[in-house]
């Protein structure tokens, strides 16, 4: 048996499929991975992400410690409840993770993934050394995702009418808190929603009140559907820490103004870009398959480099409910062309495009 | 729970195989592979009128999930495939016994049923 969050007998409650993940008893899925994915894009679910790690940050140092922490420049949290999207890097410019970080009144909470929970600790604490910052673990919180176009409006009823104008107000990469209760306009799926971080004991209520009013339980599986649709990366599958977030479409994150402003891996991430520049450093990028068959993660992709072969690897690969073909984020040679992926032993035609598949309910790429 | 229904007989790769009156046999996945596999998006058909081997591959089913072969339980002739699960293979799921059967062979050897599992044997392989 592995850690269970507080609403592991709800999961139960609800036929849910159990299934271990990073040492989590978590739900995969409910009934149907394929409606509870159509849920979310056409009304509203409900995930339990409890699993993922909270962590909070204090002290007179905080801003400048996540200044050095974080590839992306927690300066851009002009206003308290702001969100930002940051790879965590190491020495050699490798993805030690990937997170959000919230602006609070006081401080900044960070959500890291589950499965590199201890890594990330032992990093941050052991960064930390020399800087007045208190990194506390919240692990009394659970952490609720509301999602699908109607979501917002199925939270807002449930809540006082004073906090549901707030809520509705937020915008997007905006969070606010009420007592106990955290709320920001983040998420993973591609589609408006709520993530909820509230004490654990509240979480219960929240799900049987939202299951009330017709909001879906999502499972695991429709979540890795949604958020590859969506063309967002999967920590230990799209990156790792042997993968520079140059090499796996993440360079927006980072921010490289003020020069003066020393992150680790900066120096690492620099000459990576020169490499990027000389064409030498892969591209992580989107493919459609349209035709029968699945793209799946680790299939091998042959293509054409300047007349020459080369050679690529899915590092996420599904069928697209959505759009009813196979989706996949592939790493390949910077001006890969003529892809064909190896499907059991048959060199299938694949074609390249934005790894952004689907926006709000919408196929987005031509 | 997934249900095992006696008038089978069954494979330990999980498919089932329900003998018919004109001594042909029709073959599906079980509800127990159908759970596993999740919702089944794709699925290649056995060639119709092809002759098989036991234990040989006939069929591909994708899921969301995954791939998974599908083997031919007897040898024999193939004689009729499930057309209708070209355009709705999540009919598997919903229906792995009735609807979502892949396709009829007509046995070599009838004795090769004999090797198959009946259902309390296959549902122990399922535990």
């Amino acid at each position: 048996m592995g850690f269970q969050t507080p609403l592991y007998q709800k999961h139960l409650d609800a036929g849910a499929r159990i299934v271990d993940f990073g040492g989590w008893d978590m739900p995969i899925q409910y009934q149907s991975l394929i409606e509870e994915h159509h849920a979310v894009r056409q009304h509203a679910g409900v995930f339990d992400v409890s699993h993922m790690t909270i962590v909070d940050v204090d002290g007179p140092d905080a801003r400048r410690w996540l200044q050095y922490l974080l590839a992306n420049d927690v300066d851009k949290l002009d206003v308290t409840g702001r969100a930002l999207y940051s790879a965590m890097l190491n020495e050699q410019g490798g993805v030690v993770d990937d997170l959000i970080v919230y602006r609070r009144e006081v401080g900044y909470r960070l959500v890291v993934n589950c499965g590199t929970r201890e890594k990330d600790l032992r990093w941050m604490n052991q960064h930390a050394s020399g800087w007045q910052v208190q990194i506390q673990e919240r692990p009394e919180l659970a952490i609720l995702a509301v999602h699908g176009p109607e979501s917002i409006d199925k939270v807002c009823a449930l809540l006082a009418p004073a906090l549901a104008e707030l809520v509705r107000a937020l915008g997007n990469f905006r969070s606010l808190e009420d007592g106990s209760w955290f709320i920001a306009r983040t998420g993973y799926t591609g589609e408006r929603g709520l993530e909820l971080m509230l004490p654990g004991n509240d979480a219960p209520a929240l799900w049987d009140a939202l299951l009330q009013a017709g909001v879906r339980p999502i499972g695991l599986g429709a979540r890795d559907t949604l958020r590859l649709e969506a063309g967002m990366n999967l920590y230990g599958h799209d990156m790792d820490e042997s993968v520079s977030p140059l090499a796996a479409n993440m360079e927006q994150t980072i921010a490289w103004e003020p020069a003066t402003r020393d992150f680790i891996g900066r120096a690492a991430v620099e000459q990576q870009r020169e490499a990027q520049r000389e064409g030498r450093l892969p591209i992580l990028t989107g493919l459609v398959l349209e035709e029968r068959g699945v793209l799946r993660e680790g299939l091998r992709v042959v293509c054409q480099v300047n007349g020459q072969p080369a050679e690529g690897i899915i590092t996420s690969g599904t069928f697209s409910p959505t759009l009813k073909h196979s989706i996949a984020l592939v790493r390949i040679p910077a001006l890969a062309t003529d892809c064909q992926v190896d499907l059991r032993g048959k060199l299938t035609p694949v074609r390249i495009v934005k790894p952004n598949f689907v926006r709000f309910g919408k196929k987005v790429f031509e | 729970m997934s249900s095992f229904p006696d008038n089978l007989k069954y494979a330990a790769t999980h498919e089932w195989v329900r003998v018919e009156a004109d001594g042909s046999v029709t073959v599906g996945i079980t509800d127990h592979a159908q759970e596993l596999l999740g919702d089944i998006v794709f699925i290649d058909l056995p060639t119709d009128g092809a002759s098989v081997s036991a234990k040989q591959e006939i069929s591909v089913v994708e899921s969301v999930k995954a791939a998974s072969d599908i083997y031919a339980p007897v040898s024999g002739r193939i004689i009729a495939i499930n057309k209708a699960l070209i355009d709705s293979p999540e009919v598997v799921n919903t229906s792995p016994y009735g609807d979502g059967w892949f396709c009829r062979i007509q046995p070599a050897d009838a004795a090769e049923l004999d090797a198959l599992l009946d259902a309390d044997a296959y549902a122990r392989i399922c535990e």
